[in-house]
């Protein structure tokens, strides 16, 4: 294990080692892109995804294809990080809380540098760094192991109380899918970032309506959902997911929210992009055959 | 009677103590601090400790967050509730990662007295001892809580400290040494070992005394480390004495009788008894009458005794 704060505490408090690693390591600012990059790298990471899943025969492609253009935003705009020391302990941190669009993130670390992207393909074969769901113990660039869902909020919440407590400038990005706030622990954590105030979170909400058995308003209703993080102390923000000049003006706009937490919720479609997989709940969880790889990466050419 | 000391107590001091040794350490509560004592510590150091209210799952979350960010997070509620109602989150935000989380509960075990099987932890010891990499520890009195705290916070890794409501006899004095992984040596003896936890192992050096009068010598080993357990002092017994009796206030499957029961079968059978609760929940009574009802006192231990020495010639 590398991980920094895998260190013998009882020699060395993580206090130190938070301290070397600031000196060590530089502070690289993510270069913003244009709007025109940035659609470009959106459709690549689509294109991974689907090679990907294509490969392994399975995975979870609808979930995937729908937060696209959430992390190309973060990664290729936003975030402050560093490839070459994923480690740093002043990053932003973005914590994939629906575990099972790993693909996607594999996808955007890749590119971004974290990892060859041609060990993308290996995505859920034995021995792979890219397990099926995220891994924090393996895959450079992962901030936490996910899958089961509804943790991540309240994991994020206590990277940004540590943040706070250290003094501290990263911020912290969740994103959580929509289905995914049928759990009660994701209430649980929207109502405790409330009381304690962290403005260094910001949880965006992949909001594509679907889960695996239809759309979440069959399945379980989560309406009045603006309104729920509203009542719950949130500052809310809803946007077009797809629109990369609207999610980069929200996260602008949630960087000056102060005393509250911030929540931005996008409206996506499930399986954006490929045209048998938009809104089509049978993609959550199956893989694409192969003839079914040839049209979608057609169509995202 | 030994003096009677809380080993709750001794938890909420040795965390006051840490706190102001490593600004690193953090605490958090679900809105149980005056009974856990982690209020000793919000009150001396409020921004440092956070209380999730009644929500484990996102407490545990929390903790995690704060582990995988440098911090040595404290982390507390009853022993019913943790596991009992954030098993997956400490399976996939503490385990998984080998987060640097340290859960210490208090009231484990039927001891908790009146409050009635909702508050009775009999089976956390089975779910955390199934997650790899956890490090569970059951003190025998407050003495060793402050040391086994002490050593968690100097390890890392994720940690499970199970306590128990009532103030308990001192087992040990001032020279004792917690040793992490090792089992403790109370009293040496030749026909039969008597390996206990927690409360019972004040018990269990009631039996071995009281045994001796009869002209039966035992061996009694405590084994605070519960995972990973002392394998080689196991073996060891079960070899000089030919005769196991395993003492926890649990239930008998999943606990310290299970574990001890997969070494000695796999490396040295020998007759083994197990005094736990029987595969049901207990009721509301005073802490005692509760442990006489369920078969968890000297005289239960006595009896098993007698009966696996009776069984090493067959």
């Amino acid at each position: 294990m590398s991980l920094p704060e895998m260190g013998d505490l009882s020699s060395k408090t993580s206090a130190d080692n938070i301290k070397a690693e600031v000196f060590s390591s530089p502070a690289v600012e993510a270069k913003p892109l244009s709007i025109e990059e940035m659609t470009a790298i959106a459709k690549k990471l689509r294109r991974h995804i689907i090679s990907m899943i294509g490969k392994a025969g399975s995975g979870h492609p609808g979930g995937s294809l729908s937060a696209v253009e959430i992390v190309t935003v973060l990664y290729f705009n936003l975030l402050r990080h560093n490839p070459e020391d994923p480690h740093w302990p002043d990053r932003d941190r973005f914590i994939l809380s629906k575990g099972h669009a790993a693909p996607l993130l594999y996808a955007a670390l890749a590119e971004c540098g974290y990892f060859p992207v041609d060990e993308l393909i290996t995505l859920r074969q034995l021995d792979s760094r890219l397990q099926g769901h995220t891994d924090r113990t393996v895959t450079p660039g992962v901030e936490m192991s996910a899958g089961a869902l509804g943790q991540g909020l309240s994991f994020g919440i206590g990277v940004a109380l540590a943040g706070r407590l250290n003094s501290q400038q990263y911020k912290v990005y969740v994103l959580l899918g929509d289905g995914e706030c049928d759990e009660g622990q994701v209430w649980e954590a929207a109502m405790a970032a409330a009381h304690f105030k962290v403005d260094n979170l910001v949880a965006i909400v992949d909001n594509n309506g679907q889960q695996i058995d239809g759309w979440n308003r069959n399945v379980m209703n989560l309406a009045p959902f603006s309104e729920k993080w509203q009542s719950f102390g949130w500052y809310v923000i809803e946007v077009d997911g797809h629109d990369l000049s609207q999610l980069m003006e929200a996260f602008d706009r949630a960087k000056l929210v102060k005393g509250q937490p911030v929540v931005i919720i996008a409206h996506t479609v499930k399986g954006k992009g490929v045209s048998f997989m938009e809104n089509n709940p049978d993609f959550h969880g199956k893989a694409p055959n192969a003839g079914e790889v040839q049209i979608a990466l057609k169509e995202l050419e | 009677m030994p003096q009677e000391v809380s080993m709750r107590e001794a938890y909420g001091k040795v965390l006051v103590e840490l706190g102001k040794e490593n600004p690193d350490v953090v605490v958090l509560d679900a809105d149980l601090s005056p009974s856990t004592m982690t209020h000793l510590f919000a009150s001396e150091f409020p921004s440092r400790f956070f209380d999730c209210g009644i929500a484990e799952q996102n407490m545990v979350g929390i903790a995690a967050g704060l582990a995988a960010s440098g911090k040595i997070p404290f982390a507390s509620t009853f022993a019913v509730f943790a596991p009992g109602r954030c098993f997956d989150q400490m399976r996939m935000s503490i385990s998984q990662p080998q987060l640097n989380v340290k859960l210490v509960t208090t009231h484990g075990g039927i001891s908790v007295g009146e409050d009635g099987t909702s508050h009775h932890a009999i089976e956390d010891l089975a779910l955390v001892c199934s997650l790899p990499g956890f490090t569970v520890i059951v003190p025998a009195d407050a003495i060793e809580t402050a040391q086994a705290v002490r050593v968690a916070a100097a390890s890392h890794g994720p940690f499970y400290i199970r306590l128990c409501r009532p103030s308990t006899p001192l087992v040990y004095n001032e020279h004792y040494r917690f040793s992490l992984g090792k089992a403790a040596t109370l009293r040496e003896g030749r026909e039969a070992t008597i390996i206990a936890i927690g409360i019972m192992v004040a018990a269990a050096v009631e039996a071995a005394e009281s045994l001796k009068r009869e002209g039966i010598d035992c061996r009694v080993l405590s084994m605070p480390t519960l995972k990973p357990i002392d394998e080689a002092a196991i073996v060891k017994a079960a070899a000089e004495t030919g005769a196991i009796v395993t003492a926890e206030e649990h239930l008998e499957h999943g606990g310290l009788g299970s574990r001890v029961a997969q070494i000695i079968a796999g490396q040295l059978p020998v007759p083994m008894e197990f005094v736990a609760i029987k595969n049901t929940y207990a009721k509301s009574g005073k802490p005692a009458e509760l442990l006489r009802r369920y078969g968890l006192t000297a005289e239960d231990i006595k009896q098993a005794v007698r009966t696996a020495i009776k069984r090493k010639g067959e």
